[in-house]
């Protein structure tokens, strides 16, 4: 029951294909194990991404550009372009729960979820069109294991955030870009306190919101879409952020460094993010020991996240048999992927697969695939998600996945299941009328939408 | 449903069901009032120059030469100045019976950059020209619900599958997508009560999404129809405010026939709000708004591109008369907005301030400060009868 227990609520779930870790170290071994997962499916990377949307941006340009004879390829042309990011976006879903289907435990793949919303950035326009699965793999993925501070600096640095949360465009006031009428823009500063380390109670000012917009400043992206550093946007320092000067008058991107690292290893950040880890895996009111021990944790290791997660997956507390969170939907979805086996098959499913039994039924859950609603990142509360309107979207497409899924229900049930289910799920999955409605009963049951 | 009563059920609605509590007794008869308002927000950017043609000035065929402008046989003439779009000549009875009218030259305080996205964060948070914060923003609909005595979590009601960010926000309110299909087989959703039993987040969130889907079960309507029928079935109930979305309006290429469509679908929806609301028709308001206006021109590939100035469509017999609202700029050169856009005359928060004011008597003063921030109001248009 224990290693069940594991499975579902820090792993992506059940699967015919592997066992269920048999103790709380078996997902720390895949933790630091080689990434089996992102080796077997993996996506094109950032760089790529932009290459892809100055294709699209450009042929959008000839196609305005282009004379009564050339309208046809042109049109044609940006057709294809178009085509290029919708591949990328679907195959970023496919991949993300292809991955979640053979990786070992799946905690791997949980994590980063889990900070791919903390650090959120959602698809939209210019350089986040379609190419946010892009900056997870680059930014989060290889970083979750490691220090917090790590972590934090490759997210907020990235192209990606300085886009999302306009810092490319932030311009020092007395810097000399600043001079010509330029200004500047708090909105990445003022998340990475409230969002990203010390929380929205943490002890940090307006003062500091703004010392914090001048010394970011030079944050920025080039032409191709990779870091870079401005000089001549750089407010000139030093700036006191929390009581510390940070910067002097020469502009020195290892200023920002230096704040961050300084922030990771706040006992604010401390405690935001372990109660926020906590509240994400185990309950939304999670017990204040446990929080209390990861904290610990944190602070001892200088903010190093396997020593945290060790403590959260072996705390008695985090193995409590009542399952306290309902799955969000691509948990969810990316649970039956992996029980049903279907997930390795989706990056090569074709796209009406995609979207019928996927990428639609996401958006109707409430959670668009890369899009969520703002910088906070999606709700965590069941009442959040389990409303009737949401809770119907997860009853069609259970029933949409159980017409198209050929197994006995008993047996799905084994598989999906366990000993998790209950005697009411395994009454009502014996007494469906038909096949695809046990397998629907077995997706429906809480024991599957909860964790 | 078992031994549930369908109003038990429907009063667990809401996005935290919390705070209704079963054992509370729900009263139908407590409602903000008898008022009912429709907003319907069309994304993409109406071209309000299309939807109510004023050609009695002479510069609108002068930059839409090979657009219909004038009044016809399909156009009716409203005004001796505005023409209807052919499309909406379904709503001409209401006009003749003082319940069709429309506000022309009114945008949101959103200027410069005519983007979709910001535009339609700035129609729905209801504030001055900054786009909100995302982390922050809220809805001027569900700023309102706190100033109405007697609100609860189904007098608003948010229909259908898009984001509604108009009624996002801490005051409680109802949500639900007409397209959700349940057609689940009787003796399933029996069992799948029977496995929900134990579990009340799931088991009652289970029965209002059955009940919900049984009462449009009979509206055998095409997806845009159903959220009009969905709409107008809550507001017959106990809901006062529903708020829906009509994508679809962005015309750069082809807008004869692209927008013909988008507003033939709109007039069907609103004729369908009145047949289904019945009585309750007389005490109801239906108000489009949209993001912004569009190039008072056409372009080069039979459309108009993002502009500013638009036109707020406004129905329904809590309407005081059949009128078109709002100073006319004039299509001069001179008057257009950077030489390209209708020049807004009035905010249109102002008018949709004035109708909330009128249909549920909302104070002033909370209008100005909290459901429209800065706001200032000016003269009452007398838009409620």
């Amino acid at each position: 029951m224990t290693s069940h227990l594991l499975a579902i609520r820090f792993g992506t779930g059940l699967s015919p294909d592997h066992p269920v870790p048999d103790e709380p170290d078996a997902l720390m071994d895949d933790l630091v194990g080689p990434d089996v997962a992102e080796a077997a499916f993996p996506v094109s990377d950032w760089a790529q991404r932009v290459v892809d949307l100055r294709a699209f941006v450009d042929a959008r340009r000839a196609q305005r550009r282009a004379t009564e004879q050339e309208a046809d390829a042109a049109k044609e042309a940006v057709r294809a372009q178009q085509a290029v990011l919708v591949r990328n976006y679907g195959g970023d879903l496919a991949a993300a729960l292809a991955r979640a289907s053979i990786a070992p435990t799946g905690f791997r793949e949980r994590l980063v979820w889990f900070w791919a919303d903390h650090f959120a950035v959602s698809d939209g326009q210019s350089y986040l069109r379609r190419s946010v699965g892009a900056y997870h793999d680059a930014a989060i993925r290889p970083h979750l294991a490691g220090s917090f501070g790590t972590l934090l600096r490759e997210a907020v640095t990235h192209p990606a955030m300085l886009s999302y949360l306009d810092q490319e465009r932030s311009v020092g006031p007395n810097s000399p870009r600043g001079r010509e009428g330029a200004g500047l823009n708090e909105n990445l500063a003022r998340e990475i306190l409230e969002l990203h380390t010390l929380g929205v109670d943490g002890p940090y000012t307006q003062t500091d919101v703004r010392e914090l917009a001048e010394l970011l400043t030079g944050l920025s992206i080039s032409r191709d879409g990779a870091p870079r550093f401005r000089r001549n946007f750089v407010e000139p320092g030093p700036e006191t952020v929390l009581g510390k000067a940070y910067g002097g008058a020469r502009p020195n991107r290892h200023d920002i460094g230096i704040l961050l690292d300084d922030l990771s290893v706040h006992p604010a950040t401390a405690r935001h993010v372990s109660q926020k880890l906590a509240v994400h895996f185990v309950a939304d009111e999670p017990p204040e020991d446990l929080v209390s021990v990861m904290v610990a944790a944190w602070r001892q290791s200088g903010g190093n996240l396997t020593e945290v997660y060790r403590v959260l997956v072996t705390h008695p507390t985090a193995l409590s048999p009542e399952l306290r969170k309902v799955r969000r939907p691509l948990d969810l979805v990316a649970a039956a992927a992996r029980a049903t086996g279907q997930g390795p098959a989706l990056p090569t499913a074709g796209r009406r697969v995609l979207r019928r039994y996927v990428a639609q039924p996401l958006a109707a859950m409430g959670q668009e695939w890369l899009r969520p609603p703002g910088p906070h990142g999606w709700p965590e509360e069941a009442a959040a998600w389990v409303t009737p309107q949401g809770l119907a979207a997860r009853l069609d497409w259970a029933q949409d996945v159980g017409q198209a899924v050929d197994t006995d229900p008993r047996d799905f049930l084994e598989v999906a299941l366990g000993p998790l289910a209950s005697a009411r799920t395994r009454f009502a999955v014996e007494a469906a009328e038909d096949r695809a409605a046990g397998i629907a009963l077995v997706l429906a049951a809480p024991e599957f939408q909860r964790r | 449903m078992g031994s549930i009563t369908r109003r038990r059920a429907l009063s667990l609605l809401g996005c935290s069901a919390a705070a209704f509590p079963l054992a509370t007794p729900m009263s139908f008869a407590s409602t903000p009032s008898d008022n009912r308002l429709v907003v319907i927000i069309l994304r993409g950017g109406l071209d309000g120059l299309d939807a109510l043609r004023p050609y009695g000035d002479a510069g609108l065929a002068r930059l839409r030469p090979e657009f219909e402008t004038g009044p016809s046989a399909e156009a009716p003439d409203l005004t001796g100045f505005h023409a209807l779009h052919p499309s909406l000549a379904a709503l001409l009875p209401l006009w003749q019976r003082g319940q069709l009218g429309f506000v022309q030259a009114v945008s949101t305080p959103y200027r410069g950059k005519r983007s979709h996205f910001d535009g339609q964060d700035i129609l729905e948070a209801g504030t001055a020209g900054d786009v909100p914060n995302l982390a922050r923003r809220d809805g001027w609909l569900n700023r309102l619900l706190p100033l109405l005595p007697g609100a609860h979590g189904r007098t608003a009601f948010a229909v259908g599958r898009d984001e509604m960010l108009i009624l996002r926000g801490a005051a409680d309110h109802a949500a639900w997508a007409p397209e959700a299909r349940l057609d689940m087989a009787p003796a399933t959703r029996d069992l799948l009560m029977h496995v929900y039993a134990d579990d009340p987040l799931f088991r009652e969130s289970a029965e209002t999404a059955f009940s919900l889907a049984a009462s449009t079960g009979e509206v055998n309507a095409e997806r845009t129809e159903a959220l009009f029928a969905f709409a107008a079935a809550q507001l017959r109930d106990d809901a006062r405010i529903a708020a829906l979305s009509l994508g679809g309006w962005d015309s750069h290429r082809n807008q004869p026939r692209e927008v013909t469509r988008r507003l033939r679908l709109l007039a069907e929806g609103i004729e369908r709000l009145r047949a289904d609301l019945g009585p309750a028709w007389d005490r109801t308001l239906v108000m489009t708004i949209t993001e912004f206006g569009r190039t008072a021109y056409q372009n080069g590939t039979m459309g108009t591109d993002h502009g500013t100035g638009g036109t707020t469509i406004l129905a329904g017999g809590a309407l005081s008369r059949a009128k078109v609202w709002g100073d006319w700029p004039g299509l001069s050169e001179a008057a257009l907005l950077e030489r390209r856009d209708v020049m807004p005359t009035r905010d249109v928060r102002a008018y949709a301030a004035w109708a909330l004011h009128g249909l549920f008597g909302t104070d002033r003063a909370a209008l100005e400060r909290r459901v429209f921030p800065g706001l200032e109001m000016g003269l009452d248009p007398g838009l409620i009868a």
